[in-house]
């Protein structure tokens, strides 16, 4: 269970596909403007990530390794095709507010990643987690950016949720002349957030690391 | 047999790409039969909410989504016209038009009557700047309905522009580009129902 575990911790925080690897930064820029689409394409991607190493892990036996990538992104790309046309058929509104971003996740270089780094070498199982897992880190990333650009550029949040949930509506947070702040929406705005978010990692993993540095010095003063 | 000495052999790749890709494909197959009917209603039941959206409600008593003629468009592209119909009699038409905005392509779906006014104009698709340029939606300012009752000579021409430009619509506060290329679109789709409409009025 341990292996779970440390799959879990690597995706969520560790080895996050933002903050620590910087990948599949284009989606991430894009998307975030308000809290919903970001955490819709997530999802999307969490799917797609989930999809691609359990069906790749599966065939790591069969793939030799010179030919390995053109397997890879023909597999990835039919997978996000299929998502692609589910978003059009049953989420008809997001699909259109999405747009090219959900075929664009066959470019979102976290998905290949991850298929060449662990599904090709560990069990289904493992690889299917390890894909969910690095999904995740990647959505509550993109949604916790998501949320501070819409709070900050509109004072809403939640805004456009009727296009997945029809009786919920979207909530206006600050007053309802806030004037909103334009660079937050702005891809600058995004580039000083996603800063901001990947020092505040560093911060706490240094803390985290000061700590631990500490109580074995005090341990081994103990001895 | 050994999957190993299978792998070693010249063959093996090529054949594997080729299950693969057959594979692939046959995903996609599924996967499009599967969606293609709730796809094909979701476009449906969308142009049916543009098409309510420019033309007044009772305007038409035809099906306008299959009364519809193909013309030479102001770029040589086919222009789908949606007819509306009233009593068999064309009362106006529905096409879209589209034109370069400040991010990218801005499409709208205008609604013109038979005389050559403006019905309605919706924004179907734009990039514009969130907070600046998106003014051009109705759900963010009522600013496109002033093209409502507005035709060719009414104002006239060289009005037809925003105001910075000596014309009579308003512009944006820091967004000329976008209602500017708006007022260029509406002039286009008026020019392009004038130069048809007896192809268009039958």
């Amino acid at each position: 269970m341990s292996v779970y575990r440390e799959i879990a911790r690597n995706g969520v925080w560790k080895q996050n596909a933002i903050l620590a690897q910087l990948l599949g930064l284009c989606p991430l820029l894009a998307v975030s403007t308000n809290f919903v689409n970001a955490v819709s394409l997530g999802l999307a991607t969490i799917l797609v990530m989930a999809m691609s190493n359990l069906a790749l892990s599966s065939l790591r036996a069969f793939i030799p390794y010179e030919i390995r990538i053109p397997i890879f992104i023909l597999i990835i790309a039919a997978l996000v095709t299929v998502v692609d046309l589910a978003f059009n058929a049953w989420l008809h509104d997001l699909y259109l507010v999405l747009g090219i971003f959900i075929p664009l996740i066959v470019t979102n270089c976290i998905v290949l990643a991850r298929v060449e780094a662990f599904a090709a070498k560990n069990a289904v199982g493992a690889s299917a987690f390890d894909g969910a897992m690095m999904g995740v880190g990647f959505v509550w990333v993109i949604g916790l950016l998501g949320a501070a650009r819409e709070l900050v550029g509109q004072g809403t949040l939640f805004s456009g949720i009727e296009m997945i949930v029809p009786s919920l509506q979207g909530w206006q947070v600050l007053p309802a002349d806030y004037p909103g702040f334009l660079l937050a929406i702005l891809p600058p705005g995004a580039f000083i957030l996603l800063g901001c978010l990947i020092a505040l990692r560093n911060w706490i993993d240094a803390r985290a690391n000061q700590r631990l540095a500490q109580r074995r010095a005090e341990a081994f003063a103990g001895t | 047999m050994d999957l190993d000495a299978l792998r070693g052999k010249l063959a093996y790749q090529p054949l594997l790409l080729g299950v693969v890709g057959l594979s692939a494909s046959a995903a996609l197959a599924l996967a499009n039969t599967a969606t293609r009917d709730a796809i094909a209603a979701a476009e449906v039941r969308d142009m049916q909410q543009s098409l309510a959206q420019v033309l007044p409600g009772g305007f038409a008593d035809n099906d306008l989504l299959a009364d519809v003629v193909e013309l030479e468009g102001p770029r040589g592209v086919p222009v789908r016209v949606h007819l509306a119909k009233r009593g068999g009699r064309v009362a106006g038409a529905v096409f879209q038009v589209a034109e370069k905005g400040y991010s990218g392509d801005i499409t709208l779906l205008m609604a013109v009557d038979r005389d050559g006014a403006v019905l309605g104009v919706r924004v179907l698709k734009h990039t514009e700047t969130p907070g600046l340029g998106d003014k051009i939606e109705v759900a963010k300012s009522p600013w496109i309905t002033g093209f409502d009752g507005r035709a060719l000579g009414d104002p006239a021409p060289e009005r037809w522009a925003v105001k910075k430009d000596g014309g009579i619509y308003d512009q944006f506060a820091g967004a000329t580009i976008t209602p500017r290329a708006v007022v260029k679109a509406v002039r286009g789709g008026l020019q392009f129902f004038a130069g048809h409409r007896g192809e268009i009025t039958g």
